[in-house]
């Protein structure tokens, strides 16, 4: 389903170059639930940038679907985003001024949906994460774990092949992050391809496959996630 | 999608109401300042008879000295002398054909209480009223035997026969002008043509008359001119029949001629007799006779004055410092909303799309400025009116066409100063707004 083969990522500042990915390749399949783990400045980041066609890359192949996306115009890889790709970020990003029902509108519109099947899509999804009743509330107006459901919500609405989660709980307790996970968990086991960047080797021991990325490649060193979940407990 | 964008166009323009609001105070200042100016100029040379300006022709002969030539050639004076005025009218070779002059009376109200007062007073001729399309409240106009018979009869301004009569139906009573009964024939509706074009030599923006009277009466009563009189060489004489056979010219002549056949035909006729006139001694410039129609004399007179070109260029040149400061402010705004735009274009939104939404709220941003802009016009025209009262009382009015141009003016400015601010929120690096780590 997602193949990168030697993608190799070069960011330029001035004189001073740094390579974020080398020679990065990874083969996810269809229905996987991956988590990225690595420390900081590893290249999760930018991995997670470039699968979501976010960012592009000097040199490597991708493939999404069998399809070559180097050569995507703008709106071709918009349109690949809307209908393929869900997002869930660390920061929930919701538009404040707009209620939960219009947030989870957003992807819809740029699939040009009529109102009726936005209508039907957006009570669904707002009724499988639970809010279904303050669907006109505004995201200040809830919880931090219920302003990542709606996202999870809003990622969900246009029935994405994948989604790309960055550390979708990190700003969240032990409490809503459980219950957070255990959702993601429940999309994953309806068919949805997951990679989730995450610091947290108990959450990361969460998914089926766990990638270690360390210096901009994928590492052979898998880490044993549950010593390193006991050291961080 | 249309509506969609306006509805995030408004949420934006509400999450920063301060901004919005200097944006659209930007706008609003440029679009009043420039407005102001631009009405007042679109007044001064709209045409004021449209639906026969190119019928109506302003009659020229140049009977001026050999000696005064102007720069740019010869160019023959802008009114006509008595003499060929009476010859144009008996020889009729028009449609219609007006000789006309501006005069002052004295009215003397039938109330023992009423004080007389002047009036200004157009001297004419019977066609003065159907030529020039004048409005009727009651009556008519006088017919062609008044003017050969010199019958003393009079049309009242609406506003006179207010004053005189209450607003009655006038028509057959008299007034009394200049120690002479006038019978009344008929009181016109409101009639201000702007610019007032039959009769630019006495300022193209002034009151229309307040009564019209026969031409030939008003020679004959010898009634005092009140209008320009030019002369190259002096009368032969003291007295008014001198002064009438002189070469000083002081009444405006115009022709109706309907096809470019009649026109042409005329102009033969005009030159046939200055022709005639060259062999009795006059005219003494080579053949020089003009026929103007109404938007080209309006043009030759320089009605809307060059000073009033470089205020409109001016008035444009501040429009454009303000949209130099929208420009800035809307770059402030958009680039604030970086995260938000990043959002959309990982949930998918392309580049057009974003840059569509982003121009729409520029244009709302416009018809704001445009609104509030139309009302600093109508602050800027009232100024304009106060400062200089009855000269330009006809050219501070705002019509539905002025205030569309402000709106479309505003809101062009606002889609113009946006498209940079534009494309550079198009152009946001998603990833490095959006923290995924």
């Amino acid at each position: 389903m997602l193949s990168m083969q030697n993608i190799s990522k070069v960011y330029r500042a001035g004189l001073v170059e740094t390579h974020a990915l080398r020679d990065f390749s990874l083969e996810v399949r269809e229905g996987e639930f991956i988590s990225v783990t690595g420390p900081s400045g590893s290249g999760k980041t930018t991995f997670l940038n470039i699968a979501g066609l976010l960012e592009s890359f000097n040199s490597g192949r991708y493939e999404l679907d069998g399809r070559d996306v180097s050569a995507l115009s703008d709106s071709e890889s918009s349109k690949v985003r809307n209908e393929k790709i869900g997002f869930i970020f660390q920061s929930f990003n919701l538009i404040p001024d707009l209620n939960l029902f219009d947030n989870v509108d957003v992807p819809l519109r740029y699939r040009g949906f009529n109102a009726a099947e936005r209508k039907r899509r957006i009570e669904k999804v707002l009724e499988t994460v639970g809010l279904a009743a303050r669907m006109k509330h505004l995201p200040s107006q809830l919880s931090g774990g219920q302003q990542q459901r709606v996202a999870i919500a809003r990622a969900l609405a246009g029935e994405p092949r994948f989604l790309l989660a960055d550390e979708p709980t990190g700003n969240l307790d032990s409490h809503m992050a459980m219950s957070v996970m255990e959702l993601i968990a429940e999309i994953n086991r309806n068919g949805t391809t997951i990679i989730m960047v995450t610091h947290d080797p108990a959450l990361a021991e969460l998914a089926r496959r766990n990638v270690h990325i360390l210096d901009g490649r994928v590492s052979n060193s898998v880490p044993d996630l549950k010593l390193a979940h006991a050291v961080s407990t | 999608m249309f509506a969609y964008y306006l509805k995030l166009g408004w949420l934006s323009i509400r999450r920063n109401p301060l901004l919005s609001a200097l944006m659209i105070a930007a706008i609003a200042i440029g679009i009043g300042a420039s407005m102001t100016i631009i009405t007042v100029n679109y007044i001064m040379s709209s045409n004021p008879i449209p639906h026969k300006s190119d019928q109506l022709f302003y009659v020229q002969l140049d009977n001026w000295d050999p000696n005064n030539q102007e720069e740019d050639g010869y160019e023959p004076p802008d009114q006509v002398t008595y003499l060929d005025a009476m010859a144009l009218m008996k020889a009729g070779k028009a449609y219609r054909q007006v000789a006309s002059n501006r005069s002052g009376l004295v009215l003397e109200p039938q109330g023992e209480d009423e004080r007389p007062f002047t009036v200004n007073t157009r001297d004419t001729w019977a066609d003065f009223f159907p030529m020039f399309d004048l409005p009727f409240l009651y009556g008519s106009g006088w017919d062609d035997a008044a003017d050969q018979n010199l019958d003393r009869v009079v049309v009242l301004s609406r506003v006179i026969n207010e004053r005189v009569f209450g607003g009655e139906n006038s028509v057959g009573r008299s007034v009394r002008l200049n120690g002479m009964d006038f019978k009344v024939v008929g009181v016109l509706d409101e009639f201000q043509p702007v610019p007032k074009f039959y009769d630019v030599t006495n300022g193209a923006f002034e009151e229309a008359e307040e009564i019209f009277i026969p031409f030939n009466v008003a020679v004959e009563y010898q009634f005092p001119r009140n209008g320009n009189t030019n002369c190259w060489k002096m009368p032969e004489g003291d007295d008014n029949d001198a002064f009438l056979n002189s070469e000083c010219v002081w009444i405006q002549f115009w022709a109706e001629l309907r096809n470019e056949t009649e026109k042409q035909d005329y102009m033969d006729f005009l030159n046939a007799y200055v022709n005639e006139q060259k062999a009795l001694g006059r005219f003494p410039r080579a053949l020089n006779n003009r026929l103007s129609d109404v938007m080209e004399w309006m043009e030759n007179q320089k009605v809307v004055e060059d000073d009033a070109q470089v205020m409109l260029g001016l008035a444009l040149l501040f429009l454009v410092v303000c949209l130099l400061n929208t420009i800035g402010l809307l770059l402030a705004k958009f680039m604030g909303k970086s995260t938000d735009i990043s959002l959309r274009r990982a949930l998918g939104a392309s580049r057009s799309s974003l840059f569509v939404q982003h121009m729409i709220e520029s244009g709302l941003i416009g018809l704001a400025g445009g609104i509030l802009g139309l009302g600093l016009t109508w602050l800027g025209l009232r100024g304009i009116e106060m400062l200089f009262e009855d000269i330009v009382k006809n050219l501070v009015n705002l019509d539905w066409v002025m205030v569309l141009t402000a709106i479309c003016l505003a809101i062009a400015s606002a889609l113009l100063a946006g498209l940079y601010p534009t494309w550079r929120a198009c152009h946001i690096a998603p990833a490095s707004q959006l923290k995924i780590q």
